[in-house]
């Protein structure tokens, strides 16, 4: 089985904090990890691996830095890598983001699967899978919670969605999207650190790709960021005191006069 | 203290952090309040091929050496002192083998504990053999191509949980120390079963359990060396892995430390932080001065055996006995300066404090190691 995962590079959230008068991240000494709902569809591609055979690519579309996240993959266990690193990839949006992945999957060939975490910590569209699946014109399965079965030609598995839980079946190659209900991270080993160290990244631009400028980054996003603003802190409040009875009938008072209807 | 490890041993030290993290400190307390052994825990370890570092590569390993084991030891010993013995007494159960074995023996039994398919134990002990490891009562009487083995042995580290164990049995009684010899007995050996499981005070998380051979019949071929060998294999095997006990005092300290650390920093009384008060500024300074001596004399020790140096009975028994008398100390203070938390079982430094005292008794008390170090010194004055 040819297995391909996507990831990506995010900056900690754990230790980010927001600029409060430009409203945008303070990324400054902030360390980049991979996104952490990218572990789990690393895991359970290479689970996969383990079970029926083949390869885990793992794929980033990102600066030169992003490479670590590629390294640390194969210290996981990944068995290559491949950075797709341009300057003509800079500020795309979801859209050309994926357009720029599908491309790379379409290079490689014969792919079976493509493995996407639910969603980025940092961005949270949980879009790219999606958006890839279209590109390639594949069927997805998102917010996967646990692979029941797969074979060279078909996978079930569970969406964990608000409404319950939905058993879907599709014909391979596929998309999936994995939440962190399908696995527990494995931890790397000392003999992936040590390959991790060795391994060549082959970097994919956008000749490598067949793509042109149009269709890439900031040129190829037709999403524009006109301004980004942090919501005014809430003030105030009021506080009641008294018996149920009565606190009840003022909040009911107090929604009215807010403009509920009744 | 930066000791500009090499990548190799900043790449053990990233995976125990991780196993640390994401593993260990989510089930220490549980593992502790329920004598429970980390099974899972053991897998994660072996999945991350800590198993092979102490390993020949011609065997499955990875052949970093005690350095790396001492690094891997001590990270482990700042989340949790019995699962760091667990993992090191596998070393010390194959030491022997690594040490005195056959080649025949290596290509068995090696590969299989490197890849962790296998746990190991060392076991030495008895009711009546202790510091006087010359006292061993089991017997092994050799009939034919077999040895019959007979006796009790006590207080054994990964006992129950381990499948392939050394065991020193006598095979000339008349000849004391110099009638012991060293054997491998596999799991599920007929004559082979475990006694009772130790209630302990502290590494709990850890096994210790008896084992009892009752016409016990293994083949002879699992005789390691000679015959009559049994006590210098014993006494070999404890000199090589006396820093692992050291590096886990060190661990447990530096555990200690950084909650004691955490807790000065946080902790408000008079209205100030509790660090801001010399007469806790002074503990902490110590401590950290101890933990730091201690560490450099445990990578002394364990660096020295790496270089195959035939001298280092004395630096290993230096470093066991510095290390975890500086273990004792640090988490007695760690428990002090939490004050009222720090008795409490919701706070992990009581527990380090119950986890610190073995590493001054096991493998020998630290008044042998001190007796060992004074005999090579004195040893060493008239030769000059």
């Amino acid at each position: 089985m040819k297995f391909v995962v996507a990831v990506k590079q995010v900056p900690d959230t754990a230790e980010v904090r927001i600029d409060p008068e430009r409203g945008t991240l303070i990324r400054d000494g902030v360390p980049s990890i991979m996104n952490p709902f990218d572990t789990y569809a690393l895991e359970e591609a290479m689970k996969w691996r383990d079970e029926l055979g083949g390869a885990v690519t793992v794929i980033t579309m990102g600066p030169p830095q992003a490479e670590s996240v590629l390294r640390e993959a194969i210290s996981m266990g990944a068995d290559d890598a491949i950075l797709i690193s341009d300057r003509a990839f800079a500020g795309a949006d979801t859209w050309a983001t994926s357009h720029t992945l599908a491309a790379a999957v379409n290079e490689l060939g014969d792919v079976d699967a493509v493995f996407f975490g639910k969603q980025a910590i940092d961005g949270d569209t949980a879009q790219t899978g999606p958006s890839v699946a279209a590109s390639l014109d594949w069927p997805q399965i998102t917010f996967v919670g646990k692979v029941r079965e797969l074979s060279s030609k078909f996978i079930t598995a569970e969406r964990y969605v608000e409404t319950g839980t939905q058993v879907v079946q599709a014909e391979l190659p596929v998309v999936l999207t994995i939440l962190k209900d399908a696995n527990v991270p494995r931890v790397p080993s000392l003999r992936g650190k040590m390959k991790s160290r060795k391994a060549q990244i082959p970097v994919w631009g956008l000749s490598d790709l067949g793509l042109t400028g149009d269709e890439t980054g900031l040129n190829g996003s037709p999403t524009k960021v006109v301004v980004t603003a942090t919501p005014d802190p809430r003030t105030g409040g009021q506080i009641h005191q008294g018996s149920a009875e009565e606190l009840a009938s003022k909040l009911a008072d107090l929604l009215l006069e807010e403009g509920g209807t009744s | 203290m930066d000791y500009m490890l090499n990548e190799d041993l900043l790449a053990i030290k990233e995976i125990c952090v991780e196993i640390g993290e994401k593993h260990i400190l989510p089930i220490r307390a549980e593992l502790d309040e329920e004598n429970k052994f980390p099974r899972e825990i053991m897998d994660v370890i072996a999945a991350s091929d800590l198993f092979t570092i102490y390993i020949p590569e011609e065997y499955g390993g990875t052949g970093m050496g005690s350095m790396a084991l001492a690094v891997a030891t001590e990270e482990l010993s700042r989340y949790c002192g019995g699962i760091a013995v667990s993992y090191a007494a596998n070393a010390l159960g194959a030491m022997p083998i690594l040490l005195m074995g056959s080649e025949a023996q290596k290509k068995k039994y090696l590969p299989q504990l490197a890849s962790g398919e296998k746990l190991c134990a060392f076991a030495l002990t008895e009711s009546e053999a202790g510091s006087d490891a010359g006292g061993v009562k089991t017997r092994a009487i050799k009939d034919g191509d077999h040895y019959i083995l007979n006796g009790t042995k006590q207080w054994i580290t990964n006992g129950g949980e381990a499948q392939i164990y050394t065991v020193i049995a006598l095979t000339d009684p008349d000849r004391g120390a110099r009638g012991a010899s060293a054997f491998i007995v596999e799991e599920g050996t007929p004559g082979f079963s475990y006694g009772k499981k130790e209630d302990k005070m502290g590494i709990r998380a850890s096994a210790t359990r008896e084992l009892i051979f009752e016409d016990c019949r293994i083949p002879a071929e699992n005789l390691i060396s000679r015959e009559g060998f049994g006590f210098m294999v014993a006494m070999k095997t404890l000199d090589n892995s006396r820093p692992g006990v050291a590096a886990q005092a060190v661990g447990i300290a530096q555990g200690a430390l950084d909650e004691a650390l955490k807790y000065a920093e946080q902790r408000k009384q008079f209205g100030v932080k509790i660090n801001s008060f010399q007469g806790l500024q002074f503990m902490l300074a110590d401590m950290g001065t101890q933990i730091e001596a201690a560490r450099a004399l445990t990578y002394a020790a364990a660096g020295l055996i790496d270089t195959g140096s035939k001298d280092i009975v004395k630096v290993s028994a230096m470093a066991k006995v510095f290390a975890s008398d500086v273990a004792m100390k640090v988490t007695i203070d760690a428990v002090q300066i939490l004050g009222g938390y720090g008795y409490m079982r919701e706070y992990p430094v009581e527990k380090m404090m119950r986890d610190a005292k073995i590493t001054q008794i096991y493998e020998g008390t630290n008044q042998i190691q001190r007796s060992v170090i004074a005999k090579a010194m004195i040893k060493e004055a008239k030769r000059k």
